[in-house]
Protein backbone atom coordinates (compact mmCIF):
# COMPACT_ATOMS: atom_id res chain seq x y z
CA UNK A 1 0.00 0.00 0.00
CA UNK A 2 1.39 3.63 -1.05
CA UNK A 3 1.51 6.38 1.92
CA UNK A 4 -1.40 8.30 1.59
CA UNK A 5 -1.79 12.02 0.51
CA UNK A 6 -2.97 13.29 3.29
CA UNK A 7 -2.15 12.22 7.06
CA UNK A 8 -3.46 14.26 10.00
CA UNK A 9 -2.02 13.14 12.90
CA UNK A 10 -3.12 14.71 16.72
CA UNK A 11 -4.47 17.39 15.71
CA UNK A 12 -5.82 19.88 17.32
CA UNK A 13 -7.24 23.27 16.35
CA UNK A 14 -7.97 26.41 18.61
CA UNK A 15 -9.52 29.78 17.96
CA UNK A 16 -8.34 31.79 20.95
CA UNK A 17 -8.60 29.44 23.71
CA UNK A 18 -11.91 27.81 22.37
CA UNK A 19 -10.11 24.43 21.33
CA UNK A 20 -12.54 22.84 18.58
CA UNK A 21 -10.45 19.68 17.45
CA UNK A 22 -9.14 17.55 19.77
CA UNK A 23 -6.39 15.06 18.23
CA UNK A 24 -8.03 14.15 15.73
CA UNK A 25 -6.16 11.61 13.06
CA UNK A 26 -7.50 10.70 9.24
CA UNK A 27 -5.80 9.96 6.17
CA UNK A 28 -6.65 10.79 2.33
CA UNK A 29 -5.88 8.26 0.06
CA UNK A 30 -4.85 9.75 -3.34
CA UNK A 31 -7.34 9.93 -5.90
CA UNK A 32 -10.34 8.96 -3.72
CA UNK A 33 -13.09 11.25 -2.17
CA UNK A 34 -13.04 11.71 1.78
CA UNK A 35 -15.98 12.65 3.18
CA UNK A 36 -16.14 14.11 7.05
CA UNK A 37 -19.64 14.31 8.31
CA UNK A 38 -20.96 15.87 11.59
CA UNK A 39 -23.78 17.96 13.28
CA UNK A 40 -23.55 21.79 13.74
CA UNK A 41 -20.31 22.82 15.34
CA UNK A 42 -18.61 19.21 15.15
CA UNK A 43 -15.68 20.94 13.86
CA UNK A 44 -16.12 19.88 10.19
CA UNK A 45 -14.92 23.29 8.79
CA UNK A 46 -12.40 23.50 11.19
CA UNK A 47 -10.70 20.70 10.06
CA UNK A 48 -10.89 22.56 6.45
CA UNK A 49 -9.33 25.51 7.89
CA UNK A 50 -6.86 23.71 9.96
CA UNK A 51 -5.58 22.05 6.67
CA UNK A 52 -5.61 25.36 4.92
CA UNK A 53 -3.57 27.03 7.97
CA UNK A 54 -6.55 29.39 8.58
CA UNK A 55 -6.44 28.38 12.40
CA UNK A 56 -3.97 27.80 15.05
CA UNK A 57 -3.15 24.34 15.23
CA UNK A 58 -0.63 22.52 16.52
CA UNK A 59 -0.06 18.05 15.91
CA UNK A 60 0.87 16.83 12.09
CA UNK A 61 -0.34 17.51 8.74
CA UNK A 62 1.26 16.22 6.09
CA UNK A 63 1.02 16.20 2.58
CA UNK A 64 2.72 14.08 -0.16
CA UNK A 65 5.23 13.30 2.93
CA UNK A 66 6.02 17.27 3.19
CA UNK A 67 4.90 18.90 6.73
CA UNK A 68 2.66 21.80 5.96
CA UNK A 69 1.39 22.44 9.45
CA UNK A 70 1.90 25.94 10.88
CA UNK A 71 2.38 27.60 7.28
CA UNK A 72 0.29 30.84 5.58
CA UNK A 73 -2.08 30.02 3.69
CA UNK A 74 -0.94 31.27 0.74
CA UNK A 75 1.65 29.00 0.99
CA UNK A 76 -0.05 25.85 1.66
CA UNK A 77 -2.17 26.83 -1.23
CA UNK A 78 0.99 26.68 -3.52
CA UNK A 79 1.80 23.32 -2.39
CA UNK A 80 -1.36 22.05 -4.16
CA UNK A 81 -4.37 22.36 -1.76
CA UNK A 82 -7.10 24.12 -3.26
CA UNK A 83 -10.21 25.30 -0.79
CA UNK A 84 -13.66 26.27 -1.55
CA UNK A 85 -14.53 28.17 1.26
CA UNK A 86 -18.08 27.85 3.28
CA UNK A 87 -19.27 31.27 1.52
CA UNK A 88 -17.84 29.89 -1.86
CA UNK A 89 -15.56 32.50 -1.73
CA UNK A 90 -16.69 34.24 -4.85
CA UNK A 91 -14.70 37.96 -6.43
CA UNK A 92 -17.94 39.51 -6.66
CA UNK A 93 -16.77 42.17 -8.76
CA UNK A 94 -14.40 40.55 -11.12
CA UNK A 95 -16.14 39.00 -14.05
CA UNK A 96 -16.01 34.67 -14.40
CA UNK A 97 -13.09 34.48 -16.43
CA UNK A 98 -11.06 36.83 -14.06
CA UNK A 99 -12.07 34.64 -10.96
CA UNK A 100 -10.85 31.55 -12.92
CA UNK A 101 -7.38 33.76 -14.11
CA UNK A 102 -7.05 34.63 -10.30
CA UNK A 103 -7.35 30.51 -9.50
CA UNK A 104 -4.70 29.85 -11.64
CA UNK A 105 -2.64 32.69 -9.99
CA UNK A 106 0.35 30.67 -9.08
CA UNK A 107 0.57 28.13 -12.04
CA UNK A 108 3.37 29.46 -14.69
CA UNK A 109 2.48 26.73 -17.41
CA UNK A 110 0.49 29.22 -19.81
CA UNK A 111 -0.21 26.35 -22.62
CA UNK A 112 -1.72 24.16 -19.78
CA UNK A 113 -3.45 26.93 -18.18
CA UNK A 114 -5.69 27.98 -21.29
CA UNK A 115 -6.03 23.92 -21.48
CA UNK A 116 -7.73 23.80 -18.22
CA UNK A 117 -9.97 26.62 -18.98
CA UNK A 118 -11.62 24.60 -21.53
CA UNK A 119 -11.69 21.58 -19.26
CA UNK A 120 -14.01 23.53 -16.69
CA UNK A 121 -15.71 25.30 -19.54
CA UNK A 122 -16.52 21.38 -20.32
CA UNK A 123 -17.65 20.28 -16.91
CA UNK A 124 -19.86 23.37 -16.10
CA UNK A 125 -21.08 24.71 -19.89
CA UNK A 126 -23.48 27.51 -18.10
CA UNK A 127 -19.98 29.57 -16.67
CA UNK A 128 -18.86 29.39 -20.58
CA UNK A 129 -21.89 31.48 -21.67
CA UNK A 130 -21.27 33.97 -18.53
CA UNK A 131 -17.72 34.04 -18.88
CA UNK A 132 -17.62 38.34 -19.43
CA UNK A 133 -19.95 38.57 -16.81
CA UNK A 134 -19.23 40.07 -13.41
CA UNK A 135 -19.27 36.95 -10.85
CA UNK A 136 -21.67 38.52 -8.55
CA UNK A 137 -24.59 38.45 -10.44
CA UNK A 138 -24.59 34.58 -10.83
CA UNK A 139 -26.75 32.50 -9.15
CA UNK A 140 -26.15 30.71 -5.90
CA UNK A 141 -25.62 27.65 -8.27
CA UNK A 142 -23.43 29.30 -10.38
CA UNK A 143 -21.34 30.68 -7.95
CA UNK A 144 -20.76 27.15 -6.41
CA UNK A 145 -19.45 25.93 -9.62
CA UNK A 146 -17.50 29.03 -10.38
CA UNK A 147 -16.02 28.33 -6.90
CA UNK A 148 -15.22 24.50 -7.59
CA UNK A 149 -14.01 25.48 -11.33
CA UNK A 150 -11.80 28.36 -9.42
CA UNK A 151 -10.32 25.35 -6.75
CA UNK A 152 -9.52 23.35 -10.01
CA UNK A 153 -7.37 26.17 -12.06
CA UNK A 154 -5.25 25.23 -9.80
CA UNK A 155 -4.40 21.83 -10.65
CA UNK A 156 -4.54 20.58 -7.11
CA UNK A 157 -3.38 17.56 -5.33
CA UNK A 158 -5.99 18.19 -2.73
CA UNK A 159 -9.37 20.03 -3.11
CA UNK A 160 -11.29 20.59 0.47
CA UNK A 161 -14.83 21.50 -0.19
CA UNK A 162 -16.80 22.73 1.81
CA UNK A 163 -20.86 22.64 2.15
CA UNK A 164 -21.06 22.84 -1.52
CA UNK A 165 -25.02 22.00 -1.15
CA UNK A 166 -25.44 24.73 1.21
CA UNK A 167 -28.36 27.05 0.21
CA UNK A 168 -28.68 25.61 -3.19
CA UNK A 169 -31.82 23.57 -4.31
CA UNK A 170 -31.98 20.08 -4.85
CA UNK A 171 -31.41 19.52 -8.35
CA UNK A 172 -29.19 22.33 -8.02
CA UNK A 173 -27.01 20.15 -5.64
CA UNK A 174 -27.63 16.75 -7.74
CA UNK A 175 -26.29 18.31 -10.96
CA UNK A 176 -23.07 19.81 -9.16
CA UNK A 177 -22.19 16.32 -7.36
CA UNK A 178 -23.05 14.51 -10.63
CA UNK A 179 -20.37 16.83 -12.00
CA UNK A 180 -18.08 16.69 -8.91
CA UNK A 181 -17.57 12.37 -9.73
CA UNK A 182 -17.04 12.98 -12.89
CA UNK A 183 -13.93 15.14 -12.24
CA UNK A 184 -12.71 12.99 -9.33
CA UNK A 185 -12.99 9.89 -12.23
CA UNK A 186 -11.62 11.46 -15.03
CA UNK A 187 -9.02 14.37 -13.44
CA UNK A 188 -8.04 12.31 -10.45
CA UNK A 189 -8.39 15.15 -8.11
CA UNK A 190 -8.65 13.71 -4.50
CA UNK A 191 -11.22 15.32 -2.25
CA UNK A 192 -11.96 16.13 1.19
CA UNK A 193 -15.52 16.78 1.27
CA UNK A 194 -17.52 18.09 4.19
CA UNK A 195 -21.37 18.18 4.04
CA UNK A 196 -23.63 18.17 6.75
CA UNK A 197 -26.32 16.55 4.09
CA UNK A 198 -24.34 12.77 5.10
CA UNK A 199 -26.51 11.21 2.28
CA UNK A 200 -25.33 13.03 -0.61
CA UNK A 201 -21.99 12.69 1.13
CA UNK A 202 -21.72 8.91 1.05
CA UNK A 203 -22.98 8.44 -2.06
CA UNK A 204 -20.53 10.32 -3.68
CA UNK A 205 -17.48 9.38 -1.38
CA UNK A 206 -15.67 6.46 -1.06
CA UNK A 207 -14.18 6.97 2.44
CA UNK A 208 -16.09 9.03 6.08
CA UNK A 209 -14.88 10.14 9.01
CA UNK A 210 -17.76 11.24 11.57
CA UNK A 211 -17.12 14.19 13.65
CA UNK A 212 -18.43 14.66 17.04
CA UNK A 213 -17.53 17.48 18.86
CA UNK A 214 -14.10 17.47 17.69
CA UNK A 215 -13.38 14.25 17.83
CA UNK A 216 -13.30 11.26 15.31
CA UNK A 217 -16.35 9.21 16.36
CA UNK A 218 -15.74 6.53 13.78
CA UNK A 219 -14.76 6.14 10.31
CA UNK A 220 -14.61 3.60 7.34
CA UNK A 221 -15.51 3.08 3.68
CA UNK A 222 -18.65 5.07 2.64
CA UNK A 223 -20.97 2.09 1.67
CA UNK A 224 -20.21 0.49 4.88
CA UNK A 225 -21.32 3.42 6.86
CA UNK A 226 -24.34 4.13 4.55
CA UNK A 227 -25.69 0.64 5.00
CA UNK A 228 -25.11 0.25 9.03
CA UNK A 229 -28.20 1.60 10.24
CA UNK A 230 -27.14 1.83 14.00
CA UNK A 231 -24.54 4.64 12.88
CA UNK A 232 -27.31 6.10 10.47
CA UNK A 233 -29.71 6.23 13.38
CA UNK A 234 -27.55 8.02 15.74
CA UNK A 235 -25.29 10.16 14.17
CA UNK A 236 -26.18 11.08 10.66
CA UNK A 237 -30.27 11.59 11.92
CA UNK A 238 -31.82 9.92 8.93
CA UNK B 1 -16.99 84.28 -20.81
CA UNK B 2 -13.78 84.54 -21.06
CA UNK B 3 -12.75 84.31 -18.01
CA UNK B 4 -15.50 81.52 -16.99
CA UNK B 5 -13.43 79.43 -19.50
CA UNK B 6 -9.58 80.10 -18.21
CA UNK B 7 -11.10 79.10 -14.21
CA UNK B 8 -12.67 75.73 -15.53
CA UNK B 9 -9.63 75.30 -17.30
CA UNK B 10 -7.25 76.42 -14.50
CA UNK B 11 -9.62 74.64 -12.13
CA UNK B 12 -8.95 71.04 -14.38
CA UNK B 13 -5.13 71.64 -13.52
CA UNK B 14 -5.40 72.01 -10.21
CA UNK B 15 -7.58 68.94 -10.66
CA UNK B 16 -4.83 66.79 -11.73
CA UNK B 17 -3.34 67.28 -8.05
CA UNK B 18 -6.70 66.69 -6.46
CA UNK B 19 -7.12 63.44 -8.31
CA UNK B 20 -3.87 62.35 -7.79
CA UNK B 21 -4.28 62.57 -4.21
CA UNK B 22 -7.36 61.19 -4.14
CA UNK B 23 -6.30 58.55 -6.18
CA UNK B 24 -3.47 57.49 -4.06
CA UNK B 25 -5.78 57.80 -0.53
CA UNK B 26 -8.23 55.71 -2.48
CA UNK B 27 -5.32 52.86 -3.13
CA UNK B 28 -4.64 52.91 0.31
CA UNK B 29 -7.89 52.65 1.90
CA UNK B 30 -8.72 49.73 -0.60
CA UNK B 31 -5.76 47.07 -0.01
CA UNK B 32 -5.75 48.25 4.06
CA UNK B 33 -8.51 50.33 5.02
CA UNK B 34 -7.03 53.18 6.44
CA UNK B 35 -7.15 56.87 6.12
CA UNK B 36 -3.91 57.76 5.03
CA UNK B 37 -4.10 61.52 6.67
CA UNK B 38 -0.23 61.41 5.63
CA UNK B 39 -0.44 60.92 1.95
CA UNK B 40 0.28 64.96 1.39
CA UNK B 41 3.33 65.51 3.36
CA UNK B 42 4.52 62.28 2.12
CA UNK B 43 4.07 63.35 -0.93
CA UNK B 44 5.77 66.40 0.22
CA UNK B 45 9.02 64.84 1.27
CA UNK B 46 9.27 62.45 -1.97
CA UNK B 47 9.47 66.66 -3.32
CA UNK B 48 12.30 67.37 -1.45
CA UNK B 49 13.55 64.22 -2.78
CA UNK B 50 13.46 65.11 -6.23
CA UNK B 51 14.72 68.70 -5.48
CA UNK B 52 18.08 67.22 -3.73
CA UNK B 53 17.82 65.20 -6.91
CA UNK B 54 18.11 68.18 -9.00
CA UNK B 55 20.70 70.18 -6.49
CA UNK B 56 22.56 67.25 -6.34
CA UNK B 57 22.94 67.63 -10.77
CA UNK B 58 20.23 65.31 -12.28
CA UNK B 59 18.25 66.47 -14.81
CA UNK B 60 14.47 67.34 -13.74
CA UNK B 61 13.50 63.97 -15.57
CA UNK B 62 15.91 61.68 -14.30
CA UNK B 63 15.36 63.09 -10.97
CA UNK B 64 11.67 63.07 -11.48
CA UNK B 65 12.30 59.39 -12.33
CA UNK B 66 13.71 58.20 -9.40
CA UNK B 67 11.89 60.05 -6.99
CA UNK B 68 9.03 58.04 -8.32
CA UNK B 69 11.12 54.72 -7.62
CA UNK B 70 12.61 55.65 -4.28
CA UNK B 71 9.23 56.81 -3.36
CA UNK B 72 7.55 53.68 -4.42
CA UNK B 73 10.04 51.41 -1.71
CA UNK B 74 9.46 53.78 1.07
CA UNK B 75 5.70 53.39 0.55
CA UNK B 76 6.58 50.06 0.38
CA UNK B 77 8.57 50.01 3.34
CA UNK B 78 6.31 52.25 5.68
CA UNK B 79 3.45 49.34 4.70
CA UNK B 80 5.67 46.50 6.14
CA UNK B 81 7.24 48.20 9.05
CA UNK B 82 4.98 50.54 10.49
CA UNK B 83 1.44 49.98 9.20
CA UNK B 84 0.96 46.31 9.13
CA UNK B 85 2.52 45.57 12.60
CA UNK B 86 -0.51 48.17 13.77
CA UNK B 87 -3.05 47.13 11.77
CA UNK B 88 -3.67 44.07 13.78
CA UNK B 89 -4.79 46.27 16.60
CA UNK B 90 -7.01 48.73 16.62
CA UNK B 91 -8.91 51.26 14.06
CA UNK B 92 -8.55 53.85 16.51
CA UNK B 93 -4.58 53.12 17.06
CA UNK B 94 -4.31 53.23 13.64
CA UNK B 95 -5.48 56.67 13.03
CA UNK B 96 -2.81 57.93 15.78
CA UNK B 97 0.08 56.42 14.32
CA UNK B 98 -0.94 57.54 10.67
CA UNK B 99 -1.15 60.94 12.59
CA UNK B 100 2.30 60.15 13.62
CA UNK B 101 3.47 59.50 10.15
CA UNK B 102 2.02 62.51 8.90
CA UNK B 103 4.30 64.67 11.67
CA UNK B 104 7.04 62.46 11.17
CA UNK B 105 7.67 63.25 7.43
CA UNK B 106 7.05 66.92 8.17
CA UNK B 107 9.56 67.73 10.73
CA UNK B 108 11.95 65.66 8.98
CA UNK B 109 11.44 67.29 5.37
CA UNK B 110 11.80 70.30 7.66
CA UNK B 111 15.37 68.83 9.88
CA UNK B 112 17.04 67.71 6.53
CA UNK B 113 15.99 70.69 4.04
CA UNK B 114 14.99 73.43 6.53
CA UNK B 115 11.95 75.61 6.53
CA UNK B 116 12.77 77.62 3.58
CA UNK B 117 10.39 78.56 0.51
CA UNK B 118 12.13 77.37 -2.27
CA UNK B 119 11.23 77.58 -5.83
CA UNK B 120 10.47 74.30 -7.96
CA UNK B 121 11.92 74.58 -11.48
CA UNK B 122 9.58 73.20 -14.03
CA UNK B 123 10.99 71.61 -17.67
CA UNK B 124 8.31 73.38 -19.30
CA UNK B 125 8.47 77.14 -21.00
CA UNK B 126 7.54 79.58 -18.64
CA UNK B 127 6.75 82.34 -20.95
CA UNK B 128 4.57 80.06 -23.13
CA UNK B 129 1.13 79.84 -23.01
CA UNK B 130 -1.27 77.28 -25.07
CA UNK B 131 -4.71 76.84 -26.22
CA UNK B 132 -4.78 80.35 -27.41
CA UNK B 133 -3.73 81.66 -24.16
CA UNK B 134 -5.77 79.90 -21.43
CA UNK B 135 -3.24 77.86 -20.03
CA UNK B 136 0.39 77.92 -19.29
CA UNK B 137 2.78 75.88 -20.52
CA UNK B 138 3.20 73.90 -17.09
CA UNK B 139 -0.27 73.45 -16.46
CA UNK B 140 -0.98 71.37 -19.88
CA UNK B 141 2.44 69.76 -19.49
CA UNK B 142 1.59 68.90 -15.62
CA UNK B 143 -2.34 67.49 -17.46
CA UNK B 144 -0.69 65.23 -19.86
CA UNK B 145 1.84 63.80 -16.97
CA UNK B 146 -0.70 62.75 -14.94
CA UNK B 147 -2.76 61.63 -17.56
CA UNK B 148 -0.16 58.98 -18.79
CA UNK B 149 0.00 58.29 -15.23
CA UNK B 150 -3.58 57.31 -14.96
CA UNK B 151 -3.33 55.41 -18.30
CA UNK B 152 -0.82 53.31 -17.24
CA UNK B 153 -2.10 52.34 -14.03
CA UNK B 154 -5.38 51.67 -15.77
CA UNK B 155 -3.48 49.26 -18.20
CA UNK B 156 -1.67 47.99 -15.51
CA UNK B 157 -5.15 47.02 -13.06
CA UNK B 158 -6.65 45.95 -16.49
CA UNK B 159 -3.95 43.86 -18.16
CA UNK B 160 -1.27 42.54 -15.83
CA UNK B 161 -1.70 39.64 -13.79
CA UNK B 162 -0.26 41.13 -10.52
CA UNK B 163 -2.86 44.31 -10.98
CA UNK B 164 -5.61 41.61 -11.51
CA UNK B 165 -4.27 40.01 -8.21
CA UNK B 166 -4.64 43.90 -6.32
CA UNK B 167 -8.00 44.43 -7.51
CA UNK B 168 -9.16 40.35 -5.68
CA UNK B 169 -6.80 41.05 -2.82
CA UNK B 170 -8.69 44.25 -2.13
CA UNK B 171 -11.95 42.78 -2.32
CA UNK B 172 -11.54 39.32 -0.95
CA UNK B 173 -8.37 39.05 1.35
CA UNK B 174 -9.46 35.47 2.52
CA UNK B 175 -10.13 34.38 -1.32
CA UNK B 176 -7.13 35.79 -2.52
CA UNK B 177 -5.15 33.95 -0.21
CA UNK B 178 -6.62 30.73 -0.61
CA UNK B 179 -5.90 31.02 -4.56
CA UNK B 180 -2.38 31.43 -3.62
CA UNK B 181 -2.09 35.31 -3.54
CA UNK B 182 0.96 36.84 -0.91
CA UNK B 183 -1.91 39.14 -0.06
CA UNK B 184 0.42 41.49 2.37
CA UNK B 185 2.86 41.79 0.09
CA UNK B 186 0.40 43.03 -2.70
CA UNK B 187 -0.73 45.53 0.18
CA UNK B 188 2.74 46.82 0.46
CA UNK B 189 2.98 47.62 -3.19
CA UNK B 190 -0.44 49.62 -2.60
CA UNK B 191 0.74 51.83 -0.29
CA UNK B 192 3.83 51.59 -3.04
CA UNK B 193 1.90 52.80 -5.66
CA UNK B 194 0.06 55.21 -3.37
CA UNK B 195 3.60 57.14 -2.38
CA UNK B 196 4.65 57.25 -6.31
CA UNK B 197 1.25 58.51 -7.49
CA UNK B 198 1.82 60.72 -4.93
CA UNK B 199 5.17 62.09 -5.56
CA UNK B 200 4.46 62.42 -9.21
CA UNK B 201 1.50 65.24 -8.06
CA UNK B 202 3.80 66.98 -5.50
CA UNK B 203 6.49 67.09 -8.66
CA UNK B 204 4.14 68.63 -10.83
CA UNK B 205 2.35 71.10 -8.45
CA UNK B 206 5.61 72.09 -6.61
CA UNK B 207 6.56 74.72 -9.30
CA UNK B 208 3.34 76.57 -8.94
CA UNK B 209 2.76 75.97 -4.97
CA UNK B 210 6.83 76.72 -4.58
CA UNK B 211 8.62 73.85 -2.41
CA UNK B 212 8.31 73.99 1.88
CA UNK B 213 7.36 71.80 4.34
CA UNK B 214 3.92 72.60 4.25
CA UNK B 215 3.41 72.62 0.78
CA UNK B 216 0.66 70.01 0.64
CA UNK B 217 -1.42 70.92 3.46
CA UNK B 218 -4.81 72.16 1.29
CA UNK B 219 -3.92 69.91 -1.37
CA UNK B 220 -4.61 66.76 0.61
CA UNK B 221 -7.66 68.27 2.26
CA UNK B 222 -9.10 68.97 -1.18
CA UNK B 223 -7.75 65.38 -2.28
CA UNK B 224 -10.04 63.77 0.86
CA UNK B 225 -12.65 65.58 -0.24
CA UNK B 226 -12.60 64.47 -3.73
CA UNK B 227 -12.02 60.85 -2.97
CA UNK B 228 -15.20 60.90 -0.35
CA UNK B 229 -17.19 63.06 -3.52
CA UNK B 230 -15.95 60.15 -6.30
CA UNK B 231 -16.50 57.10 -3.90
CA UNK B 232 -13.11 56.09 -1.72
CA UNK B 233 -13.67 52.64 -2.62
CA UNK B 234 -13.77 53.50 -6.11
CA UNK B 235 -10.51 54.75 -7.37
CA UNK B 236 -11.81 55.46 -10.83
CA UNK B 237 -14.33 57.65 -9.33
CA UNK B 238 -12.07 59.52 -6.76
CA UNK B 239 -9.85 60.68 -9.89
CA UNK B 240 -13.38 62.06 -11.31
CA UNK B 241 -13.88 64.07 -8.18
CA UNK B 242 -10.59 65.33 -8.17
CA UNK B 243 -11.08 67.55 -11.16
CA UNK B 244 -14.50 68.16 -9.94
CA UNK B 245 -13.31 69.88 -7.26
CA UNK B 246 -10.93 71.32 -9.28
CA UNK B 247 -13.25 72.95 -11.25
CA UNK B 248 -15.53 73.91 -8.46
CA UNK B 249 -12.98 75.27 -6.28
CA UNK B 250 -11.64 77.70 -8.95
CA UNK B 251 -15.28 78.73 -9.97
CA UNK B 252 -16.30 79.24 -6.23
CA UNK B 253 -13.37 81.02 -5.66
CA UNK B 254 -13.65 83.33 -8.30
CA UNK B 255 -17.19 84.29 -8.38
CA UNK B 256 -18.61 83.32 -4.47
CA UNK B 257 -16.55 83.16 -1.51
CA UNK B 258 -13.13 84.48 -2.79
CA UNK B 259 -9.85 83.31 -2.62
CA UNK B 260 -9.83 82.96 1.38
CA UNK B 261 -12.53 81.02 1.77
CA UNK B 262 -11.85 78.69 -0.56
CA UNK B 263 -10.24 75.69 2.08
CA UNK B 264 -14.06 75.93 3.52
CA UNK B 265 -15.38 74.63 0.45
CA UNK B 266 -13.41 71.75 0.93
CA UNK B 267 -14.59 70.71 4.57
CA UNK B 268 -17.90 71.94 2.85
CA UNK B 269 -18.02 69.38 0.52
CA UNK B 270 -16.51 66.61 2.88
CA UNK B 271 -19.43 67.27 5.51
CA UNK B 272 -22.35 67.43 2.74
CA UNK B 273 -21.57 64.20 0.86
CA UNK B 274 -20.83 62.26 4.34
CA UNK B 275 -24.06 63.21 4.90
CA UNK B 276 -25.78 62.91 2.22
CA UNK B 277 -24.32 60.13 0.23
CA UNK B 278 -21.77 58.34 1.92
CA UNK B 279 -21.07 56.32 -0.52
CA UNK B 280 -20.13 59.10 -2.95
CA UNK B 281 -21.56 59.90 -6.39
CA UNK B 282 -19.36 57.03 -8.36
CA UNK B 283 -19.79 54.69 -4.98
CA UNK B 284 -21.44 51.53 -4.29
CA UNK B 285 -23.29 51.20 -1.31
CA UNK B 286 -22.82 47.84 -0.42
CA UNK B 287 -25.23 46.27 1.76
CA UNK B 288 -23.97 43.33 4.07
CA UNK B 289 -25.74 40.36 4.99
CA UNK B 290 -25.56 40.01 9.09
Amino acid sequence: MTAPLLQVQQLDAMYGKTQVLHSIDFAIESGHITAVLGANGAGKTTTLRAISGMVKTRGKIILDGRQIDNRKTESITRMGVAHVPDNRGTFIDLTVEENLRMGAYVRRDRDRVAEDFDMVYGYFPKLAERRKQQAGTLSGGEQQMLAISRALMLRPKLLLLDEPSFGLAPLVVREIFAIMRRINEHEKVSMLLVEQNANLALDLAHHAYLLESGRVKMSGEASAIKSDESIRRSYLGY
Amino acid sequence: MQTLIHQIVAGLATGCIYASIALAISMVHQSTHQLNFAQGEMAMFSTFIAWALMQAGLSYFSAFALTVIVSFVLGMLIERFIIRPVGKTSQLSMVVVVIGLLLVCNSSAGWIWGYDVRPFPSPFPDDMRLLGGYVTAHEAGSFCITMAMLIALYLFFRFTPLGLAMRAAAQNPVSSRLVGVRVDLLFGVGWGLAAAIGAVAGITVAHVLFLDVNMMAGAVLYGFAAALVGGIDNPWGAIAGGFLIGVVENLLGAYVVGNDLKLTVALLIIVGVLTFKPAGIFGVQRVRRV
